[in-house]
């Protein structure tokens, strides 16, 4: 094997005999330092960090999986137990309801039963107003109709007979008083 | 326009200085960027690191493509080296050459045959080494004759002739860049004419180096991964 460049092209070569012994040692030699000096300093580091951000990657897909997941539960549970909220409140507002209807119910019931018994003592006042404003009257109309009927009488009653029934009478309406 | 190359005697190996060079400042450049990129390494990568987890995830591509990932993912850094070596290479040569009196110092390491079928045998050395580690001899040794028996000498020739296609596939596209940049280089400095003449086409063949040299970064890593594929896959 003739290692030469044979530039004809150029119109020049370089002349040797034999192989480039050292050159072949010399590439073979640089090659593998080059190649272990790379895979120490440069290409192990950085596949090694290649290979962590892969894993960080990895991981933080899974993580955002697993919040994804909690977030949906936690909405879950928030939509339950809004619904919950919510039928406590139709619930509370119902009760609300109802104690409000009994209690007008119970407060008309009493305004009813006041009004009743305050007819009732106004009935019962104005039939004692009444009898007592007949028996009044009846006790005026007894008197006059006396006091007519002696008025009457009178002309025909003596002196004595008339001082006597004065004094009856006085007597009377003093024993009436 | 004489190129020479700066070859000295050491310890009985010959040595070409210019590649001896080259190979020091590609590997210094490939690491001084991998360092760069990989100085404060974040989660959250930024500029350069960026750039480097791309080349990363571009050799992984390759890999995924050829073989599974079990078996693949060990070649990960052999091939994110071999592209980022290759590439750097086959950019050097391109802005610039330095010539010191005639000695040809600055050049594309790759375009030099030596290097690329240096690289190649050792790719291919690699594939036979994975596929007797990962299969063990008995199943490495029967992949010979499949899938008929008959085939075993072509399956010899295929083991030379994708080593000798591997390596000179290579040297030549970047062999062959470099030749043509230096004789526009050469029109350029010819005369007023001639820098007129070479502007556009050195600017057009700059960029279509840059293009090739890319491509054959990509293709040298590709068929790595296939041959590797071809050597250590369970089920042919």
């Amino acid at each position: 094997m003739l290692i030469s460049m044979n530039t004809f092209l150029l119109g020049a070569a370089e002349h040797h005999a034999g192989i480039n012994s050292g050159d072949i040692i010399f590439q073979l030699l640089m090659f593998v330092i080059l190649l272990a000096l790379l895979r120490k300093y440069a290409f192990g580091p950085l596949m090694g960090i290649m290979k962590q951000r892969e894993e960080h990657i990895a991981n933080e897909i899974e993580q955002a999986e697993k919040h994804h997941q909690e977030a949906k539960k936690l909405a879950e549970e928030q939509r339950a137990l809004l619904k919950q909220a919510r039928q406590e409140a139709q619930a509370l507002m119902e009760n609300a309801r109802k104690l409000g209807e009994e209690q007008k119910e119970q407060i008309v019931a009493a305004a009813r039963a006041e009004a009743e018994r305050l007819k009732e003592t106004a009935k019962k006042e104005i039939e004692r107003e009444k009898e007592q404003a007949v028996a009044a009257l009846r006790e005026q109309v007894a008197s006059l109709s006396v006091l007519i009927a002696s008025k009457v009488i009178e002309k025909e009653l003596t002196e004595q007979d008339q001082a006597k029934l004065i004094n009856e009478y006085i007597q009377e309406v003093g024993e009436g008083r | 326009m004489e190129h020479k190359a700066p070859i000295h005697e050491f310890l009985g190996l010959t040595f070409n200085m210019s590649n001896v060079l080259m190979i020091t400042v590609t590997s210094v450049i490939v690491f001084l960027i991998a360092i760069a990129a990989t100085r404060s390494l974040q989660l959250r990568p930024t500029g350069m690191q960026n750039f480097l987890e791309w080349v990363l995830d571009f050799v992984k591509g390759i890999i995924n493509s050829t073989m599974d990932w079990h078996t693949g993912g060990r070649f990960l850094t052999l091939g994110a080296t071999l592209i980022m070596y290759i590439f750097v290479a086959n950019m050097l040569g391109l802005p610039f050459s330095v010539r010191v009196g005639e000695e040809l110092w600055w050049k594309s390491p790759t375009a030099d045959p030596t290097i690329t079928l240096t690289l190649a045998v050792m790719i291919v050395g690699l594939t036979h080494y994975y596929g007797i580690k990962l299969k063990g001899v008995k199943e490495y040794s029967l992949d010979y004759f499949k899938p008929m028996a008959f085939l075993f000498p072509l399956k010899l020739v295929e083991e030379f002739a994708n080593t000798l296609t591997l390596g000179l596939r290579l040297y030549g596209n970047i062999f062959a860049g470099e030749i043509l940049l230096g004789l526009l280089a050469g029109l350029g400095t010819s005369g007023v004419f001639g820098a007129v003449g070479a502007a556009i086409p050195m600017m057009v063949w700059q960029a279509f180096s840059i293009f090739v040299g890319c491509i054959q970064a990509f293709i040298f890593t590709m068929l790595t991964m296939v041959y590797m594929a071809h050597k250590v896959s369970q089920d042919h």
